[in-house]
This record gives C-alpha cells, sequence and structure tokens, in this order.
C-alpha cells in the first residue's frame, strides 16, 4: 500500500458523500453550509484591492504582521479581556484548521491523548491523528444542552491525557459554556495538569449573554491556546486568515511547525484583517444582529414543526432532534433531500452522539428559511403519514409510539395531510 | 429610542411585508407586541408609509427621470420655500431638497418621455419667479437606490455543503 496507515484508517468525510448528492440536483434550499452567507464587507475587501496596487506580494513575516498581531492583541482585550503579547504570544495562521493542526503537533508525543467533547467539528480527530496522537470522543447530549460533562471528561483522563480540545460556541450544535462550567473546566485541566486547545472561531456569534473566553480564567492563560480568526465573524471563510495566541513556549513551537511548513498567510489576507480589526466590527455587529432574528426565527419555526431544538446560544446552527419521525439522522437528512430538496447535515457527520440530530445553518436569507421550513414541514407531514399507515388496525399513532420512544409525543403535533 | 423599536423598524425597512409574527419569531416578542410596535411607529410618523422599490425598466417602462439643478435668488422672510412650493406643487416633480454647494435646490422630475421633461422645465420651472437657471441631468442607469443594489444580486458562490 502506498498510502500511510494513518491516512488510510481515517474514513472519508460523512459530510463529502453528501455534498455529492447535493451538487447533481437542482431547486435545492441548502442548509447545508458551514460559512456566512454575507460577502466579506466591502471596506475590507478594498482594503486588499488597496494592498495589491500598492504591491504588497511578498512574504510576511513567519509570526505575521507585526501590525496585525498588534491589531488582533488590542481585538482580543477589547472583546474578550485577554491580554497577549504581540511578539512573542500571537501567531497568524491560515485559517483556524492550520492553528489546529499546529497546537496539536507542538504540544502531542505519539500515543498522547486527547480528549475531544463530541458532537464537533469534523477535522479535530483526523487532525490529532496526523499527529501522532490518540483523539478521546466525549459524548454529550441534548439533555445537557450539549454542553460538555466535566465528570465524562474527568474519568476518560489517563496518564497519557495531554489536552483537551473544545469549541465552543459549538458546532455543529450552537451550544455554549456558561462561566461556571468553563471554571469546572479550568479546575479539572489544572489538576491533571492538561492543556486546553480552545477552538473560539464563533465567540463573536454568541447572542445570549458575553462570551468567556477560556484564556480569561484566572491560571488558564498559561495553560489555554486559544484559536480564533475572521471566517465567521467577519465573514472571510475564503481568505483563510486566522490567528493562535497562548504562551510563548507553546506559540514559539506552533511558530516553527508554521514556519516550514506554511511560511506565512497571504499577505493580502493578512492586509484584509488588518482593515477588519481596526473598522470591522460596526458591520460585523450588523450582520451578527441578522443572525440573531434568523436564529429566533428558525428555532421557532422547527419547533412548532415537532422538530425539538434547544435554543443555540452561539454560532450560526441549530441542532434539532429529528426522533420523533422515527428516523435515524442519515435517513432524515438522505429522505428530506431525495423528497423535499432541503440540504441538511445529518448529525453523525460530528460524531457517533450526533445521532438523532441534523445540522442546520441559517447562514440564510429568511425568505429560504421560510421556504426550507415549509418544505420540512410537507415532510414531515409524510412521515406522519407513512407512520400512520404502518399501523392500520389499530389505534392511531399507539405502535408507532413504541417505535419512536417517549418524543413521538411532538410528532403528534404536526397536522397529518393527505 | 427602544431596541425593539429600532430593530423592528429594521426588519420592516429591509422588508416591509414581513408578517408581524414573524417578526415576533425573529426578536423573540409576541406577536401583538410586534402590531402594538408598528401602530405606535405609524402614529408617531417613524413609519411615513410604506413603498414598494420598482425596478420600472424591466417592466418595460420607458418612462424617464431626470435630476435638476435649480439656481434661486433667496427672498426676505421666505428663503428659498416659496419658490421650493411652486416647483414640488407639480405632480411630475418626484423630490425637492434645498442642498448647499453650487446650487441651491435639487429636483427630481418624472415624465414619459425626453422631450416631455425638457418642455416641462423650460416652461414650468425655468419660468418661476428667482429662479435664475436650470441645469438637466438625464437618469441613465440606476445602481443603488435606499441601500437596496438593484444591478442583479450576487450569486450565492458557497459550496452547497460544508462542514
Amino acid at each position: 500500500m502506498r498510502v500511510s496507515r494513518v491516512v488510510d484508517s481515517i474514513p472519508p468525510s460523512g459530510i463529502r458523500r453528501f455534498f455529492d448528492i447535493v451538487s447533481q440536483m437542482e431547486d435545492v434550499v441548502s442548509l447545508g453550509v458551514g460559512e456566512p452567507d454575507f460577502v466579506t464587507p466591502f471596506r475590507i475587501r478594498e482594503a486588499a484591492i488597496y494592498s495589491l496596487e500598492r504591491g504588497y506580494t511578498q512574504y510576511t513575516s513567519n509570526w505575521g504582521l507585526l501590525e496585525l498581531r498588534q491589531e488582533v492583541a488590542r481585538l482580543l482585550a477589547r472583546r474578550y479581556g485577554v491580554e497577549y503579547r504581540p511578539e512573542s504570544e500571537i501567531l497568524i495562521t491560515v485559517g483556524v484548521s492550520e492553528g489546529l493542526d499546529l497546537a496539536l503537533r507542538a504540544i502531542l508525543n505519539p500515543g498522547d491523548e486527547v480528549l475531544i467533547p463530541e458532537p464537533c467539528y469534523v477535522s479535530y480527530s483526523p487532525c490529532a491523528l496526523f499527529a501522532g496522537g490518540v483523539p478521546v470522543p466525549i459524548a454529550s447530549d441534548a439533555g445537557t444542552g450539549f454542553r460538555v460533562r466535566i465528570e465524562a471528561l474527568e474519568a476518560a483522563v489517563t496518564p497519557r491525557t495531554r489536552a483537551i480540545l473544545i469549541n465552543f460556541p459549538n458546532n455543529p450544535t450552537g451550544a455554549t459554556l456558561r462561566r461556571a462550567d468553563l471554571e469546572r473546566l479550568a479546575a479539572l485541566a489544572q489538576r491533571r495538569d492538561l492543556i486546553v486547545i480552545s477552538d473560539e472561531i464563533y465567540a463573536d456569534l454568541t447572542y445570549d449573554g458575553e462570551h468567556v473566553s477560556m484564556a480569561s480564567l484566572p491560571g488558564m492563560r498559561d495553560r489555554t491556546i486559544l484559536l480564533n480568526g475572521f471566517s465567521k465573524a467577519f465573514a472571510m471563510t475564503g481568505w483563510r486568515i486566522a490567528y493562535a495566541a497562548g504562551p510563548p513556549d507553546l506559540v514559539a513551537a506552533m511558530t516553527k511547525i508554521h514556519q516550514y511548513t506554511m511560511l506565512c498567510a497571504s499577505i493580502v489576507a493578512q492586509k484584509a484583517a488588518l482593515e477588519a480589526c481596526r473598522n470591522g466590527e460596526p458591520e460585523m455587529e450588523k450582520m451578527v444582529r441578522q443572525y440573531d432574528e434568523r436564529r429566533r426565527f428558525f428555532v421557532k419555526g422547527l419547533n412548532d414543526l415537532g422538530l425539538e431544538c434547544q435554543v443555540p446560544e452561539g454560532a450560526f446552527y441549530v441542532f434539532p432532534s429529528i426522533r420523533s419521525t422515527g428516523l435515524s439522522s442519515e435517513e432524515f437528512a438522505e429522505s428530506l433531500l431525495m423528497e423535499q430538496r432541503v440540504a441538511v447535515v445529518p448529525g453523525t457527520a460530528f460524531g457517533a452522539s450526533g445521532e438523532g440530530h441534523v445540522r442546520c445553518s441559517y447562514a440564510y436569507s429568511i425568505d429560504s428559511i421560510r421556504e426550507a421550513l415549509r418544505r420540512i414541514e410537507r415532510f414531515v407531514a409524510g412521515r406522519r403519514n407513512q407512520v400512520d399507515r404502518g399501523t392500520e388496525g389499530q389505534r392511531d399513532g399507539e405502535r408507532a409510539d413504541e417505535r419512536a420512544g417517549p418524543e413521538r409525543k411532538h410528532a403528534a403535533a404536526v397536522p397529518a395531510r393527505v | 429610542m427602544e431596541n425593539t423599536v429600532r430593530r423592528v423598524l429594521e426588519i420592516l425597512e429591509r422588508d416591509a411585508r414581513t408578517p408581524p409574527a414573524d417578526i415576533g419569531a425573529m426578536l423573540g416578542v409576541d406577536e401583538a407586541e410586534v402590531r402594538r410596535t408598528i401602530q405606535e411607529c405609524e402614529r408617531k410618523k417613524f413609519i411615513r408609509r410604506y413603498k414598494t422599490i420598482v425596478d420600472w425598466e424591466k417592466t418595460g417602462d420607458d418612462s424617464v427621470l431626470a435630476f435638476i439643478d435649480v439656481r434661486v435668488s433667496p427672498a426676505r422672510e421666505v428663503g428659498f420655500d416659496d419658490v421650493a412650493a411652486r416647483i414640488y406643487g407639480f405632480p411630475e416633480v418626484v423630490a425637492v431638497n434645498l442642498v448647499s454647494g453650487g446650487y441651491d435646490l435639487q429636483v427630481t422630475v418624472r415624465g414619459p418621455s425626453l422631450k416631455d421633461v425638457a418642455m416641462f422645465v423650460a416652461e414650468k420651472l425655468a419660468t418661476i419667479d428667482r429662479v435664475n437657471s436650470t441645469t438637466t441631468h438625464f437618469l441613465l442607469r440606476r445602481y443603488k437606490e435606499d441601500g437596496e443594489v438593484l444591478v442583479e444580486p450576487e450569486e450565492d458562490r458557497r459550496l452547497a455543503v460544508t462542514p
């Protein structure tokens, strides 16, 4: 075999297969996208255009432009109350994806374990494996609002455990951690001497209350690698521009890998990010307000259809339970796509504990969300009729009750249509 | 202004036909409160009226719009007001603003053809007392109006499903 065992051992992304089906179809209302529907604010694009006109086309320092690191330091202090020295504690990366890879490679020795609360972003486990580590998934569920349970984390700690990799606000669930949760997590990290890699890419997309950064908690700055970037809040996904902040030894180690593999982030993207830091916040806040409106609208719509979901407190995803339909996540997503041409992502793409849920993004206009809800309503009603037909001779829904468990009551709220 | 009021107004400004129930869902308040807020805004004239942005060009309508710079000698007591009133009384006139700079009144006129508008300016506007000169600019193309870009919207270039 010509491919390495590690690479070969990693299954193809569940999302990829889905994408192949969707891209062959027409008239699809997609709720499957993990990026903003907004185009990068014009003043940011214009700053990049200007930098090109001025001939900024070279390599930058491996660390990234000093003036950008200075602006990032100000942004972090202003928005999350964390202080970092731009000269030695901030590294500009090519997306948080790169930062995550660097962080894992910088701290893991072969066989070291990383605790990864699930459901989570698709790249965490593969990146840990690529870095020679052992990902240890920690399941969380709707019962705790998809907040990771500290007891479960603690129970999974072994002498080989090096780090906890968290992502709040969370993709795919939209869950956030409260200060109290974070404090307990911090206490665990300190007690067991663990590093926390905190992917806070959705921090600015926090709707109820303020985002609390892991690094802002007492004693945590020295053991936290904070990852954040411009993709989500400033609608800059395609620019691939982000940053890592942490204690000098860890950031220096990450920079060592970065300088030999990536060299530096694109200078055009760095110039754009500079403008985002300096003047982008008002437009960012405008986008956040719109996500917030869509969030409420969408959650209410889904709950009205009997697809129970908690109100997500951050990011731009809703993670409704689809158990009331009696389908698995994969079946639900695939049938919904085939029958009503709505694309959502099966929860299992984000880990086994995503079963029974699908991820719907609300980075879409209200009109698109309204249309998607109409189609999902038709789909759910159709399912309900099928279930009812399957129970002929019995009292309506009785057997289905047994099949689908207690959450069946939600489906009963959906008006049957013939 | 109260936050809910502002948010309701912002949503209506984007789409005046958003149903109150949807606005309520978007803001997490009940429909009745949204209705009350809207009525209150209408009563206080925060909401002047609901209008539609029409792309007349698409409908095949070939009426023309012209922006006319009008220089006026102001008069004691009334300033420019009386001349402005003489101008905005004409139904052909869609908008009148007093502006600083090289001229005084900025007048927008709509008419069925270039000739009609030109004749209106020559016969009605230019002949008003204390109107010293007029310069007519015919509208050739609208790019953006009331914050709304009128050229074809950019398509959604995102991949259909991404992690």
